[in-house]
């Protein structure tokens, strides 16, 4: 699984460097130095990402899908910059309403949800064994 | 530029709150502080973007976000039977916001400035739609099979081809989107043509899929659900995007590979979709007969017994039988037998699904055994008695070469010293196939509805009094 990722990151710096070539050409300015922050931010936090789920209870898998479902509405975030800002097609703001609709959706009742299904989640009470 | 410097620094608390909220995961005790750290960790990003200088429209993001409470508390309200289906339904509205994003901001740059479509960015808004909407219809049908919708066959639909038409589509996707990069103002009438051709790859790439295969595809659409996240956070250059997109796809990762390992099934295989092919050949072979007993009979024998093993499976789940199960456990501890639970990774219909029903069940977690923890012990079983289940507790998984789950880690029921498995009928399962546990020297059926036989069980053990 480590060389899968490794190998996808190193597909990444490959993909951004031939870009980086077929950019300089244009006169437009590069972008590529911002793809790279990007990428190794993402490869770091994939493995966080890995590391840290496999440590992951097998009993909660299925409130770990509802909470890592909730977390990556954090898409919010980008879908109020597209709904907020003043855009000279309105359509603009509507289809970015409709992503905070979507993502809001998902924050509520993947919360919710996550924290109802932990809350079943019991030990074994003093003397119940008897 | 305070302000921006105040929203990075929400962002990062954000980031680190994430990674503890998954971390705290480790452990049911802990687990809910995880969520109070997700909860935290979101409201820090959206206020700090709202700190984000230009942003007004109050009016329509308060009716969205508003909206969306409305429509999310109810769908948090589901029984928990219901989860796999509100789990794929959150996916489609997760590729569905990736996507729109996509959208607007291709045709905003399109509209306003052009020359900001670089290479890069194009590339990630390519990658942000193909993967937001086909992950927004393929959850969508997943979420129909789970809900079984009248109109969305449940059974697999596969066809000579079937992989060749679904990659060549995916391939004339991926060529337009490829033409996009390249020439994202010229070539601006292939955007559409991308949009559509992800919407009806999401739809074919699940038709095949059968209900057994929908944990494995459940874990699949959640990792790429954070993948177009990540890609939504390469678009607007936005790293607590790419951070919590990166955390869910590797989640999704490493749950699809537990689930893939547990059928036996190469990530390869699963990635394009060629799975649910599993041909149903129900081997014809020779007329063996499955010895039956009733209720009565085995309540006595469980009474007797010193170590119990309940394998539930899916059909637990769809008897709603999980607090009859509670109430023999309650019965059967009363008199000093130890129960236990064997839990296969892929039992129910999606990761951890049996987990949760039997929680919900107040059957304490330390009960609540994995496959590879239980099957060295099982030899000392008395009792085994499967709920629902059928595949994973097929031995033919481990000799038959020709059987279609060869090779699948099952839980050894057949070791045990006796078992017990409730079915309605010899009719074999949603695969197709004959279960050779049925028909061996000490395993008895109890025939019926798991809700009732359960009931029965628990009748006459009350019945027996047991101080």
């Amino acid at each position: 699984m480590t060389r899968r990722v490794l190998l996808c990151a190193l597909a990444g710096m490959g993909c951004a460097v031939a870009a980086e070539g077929g950019e300089a050409a244009q006169a437009v300015p590069s972008s590529g130095n911002l793809f790279i922050d990007l990428l190794f931010v993402f490869v770091l936090a994939t493995f966080i990402g890995l590391g840290v789920v496999t440590r992951v209870s097998r009993l909660l898998h299925t409130p770990l899908m509802s909470l890592t479902n909730a977390i990556s509405a954090i898409a919010i975030v980008g879908s109020l910059v597209i709904a907020g800002q003043n855009h000279e097609n309105t359509v603009i703001n509507v289809l970015g309403a409709v992503a905070i609709f979507a993502s809001m959706t998902n924050i509520v009742s993947g919360f919710l949800i996550t924290d109802r299904m932990l809350k079943m989640f019991k030990q074994q009470k003093e003397g119940d064994s008897k | 530029m305070r302000l921006e410097l105040i929203q990075q620094a929400a962002y990062l608390a954000s980031s680190i709150l994430f990674i503890f909220s998954l971390y705290w995961m480790n452990h049911p005790r802990t687990a809910r502080r995880g969520v109070l750290a997700g909860v935290a960790g979101m409201t820090l990003a959206i206020l700090g973007t709202l700190l984000h200088s230009g942003i007004s429209h109050w009016g329509l993001l308060g009716g969205a976000v508003a909206l969306g409470f409305l429509v999310g508390i109810p769908l948090s309200w589901v029984p928990l039977t219901a989860v796999p289906q509100r789990t794929a339904l959150s996916h489609a509205f997760g590729g569905l916001a990736a996507g729109l994003v996509g959208i607007a901001k291709y045709y905003l740059l399109l509209g306003e400035a052009p020359a900001h479509l670089t290479r890069f960015l194009m590339t990630a808004i390519v990658v942000e739609v193909i993967l937001g909407f086909l992950t927004f219809t393929g959850s969508l049908m997943a979420a129909g099979k789970l809900q079984e919708l009248r109109w969305i066959p449940q059974r697999p639909v596969t066809y000579t081809g079937q992989n060749a038409v679904n990659l060549a589509l995916l391939a004339i996707a991926v060529l337009a989107g490829v033409g996009l990069i390249l020439r994202p103002e010229e070539l601006s009438y292939l955007f559409p043509v991308v949009i559509v051709l992800s919407l009806v790859f999401g739809v074919l790439l699940i038709i095949p899929i059968g209900g057994a295969d929908m944990p494995t595809v459940i874990s699949l659409l959640n990792s790429y659900a954070g993948l177009a996240a990540v890609a939504m956070g390469f678009v607007l250059d936005n790293k607590l995007l790419v951070i919590a997109g990166a955390l869910d796809g590797s989640s999704g990762l490493i749950l699809s590979i537990i689930m893939c390992k547990a059928m036996n099934r190469s990530f390869t295989n699963v990635l394009f979709g060629a799975f649910g092919q599993v041909q149903a050949k129900a081997a014809a072979g020779e007329a063996k007969t499955a010895k039956s007993e009733t209720p009565e009979g085995a309540a006595q024998i469980l009474e007797e017994a010193s170590l119990v093993v309940i394998v539930p499976g899916y059909g637990m789940a769809v008897a709603q039988a999980q607090h009859r199960v509670r109430e023999l456990y309650d019965q059967l501890t009363k008199r000093g037998v130890d129960v236990r639970f064997a839990i296969h990774p892929v039992a129910g219909r999606m990761p951890g699904h049996m987990n949760v029903l039997l929680a919900e069940a107040d059957i304490p977690y330390e009960k609540l055994v994995e496959m590879d923890d239980m099957n060295p012990d099982m030899p000392q079983v008395d009792v085994v008695l499967v709920i629902g289940a059928n595949d994973v507790v097929n031995p033919a998984a481990r000799h038959d070469k020709a059987s279609p789950i060869y090779g699948m880690p099952i839980i050894d029921a057949d070791k045990a010293r006796m078992c017990f498995a409730i079915k309605r009928s010899m009719n074999p399962g949603f695969a197709g196939i004959e279960n050779e546990l049925y028909f061996a020297d000490h395993t008895y059926m109890l025939f019926g509805d798991a809700k009732a036989v359960v009931g029965e069980i628990v009748k006459a053990l009350a019945g027996t009094g047991g101080h």
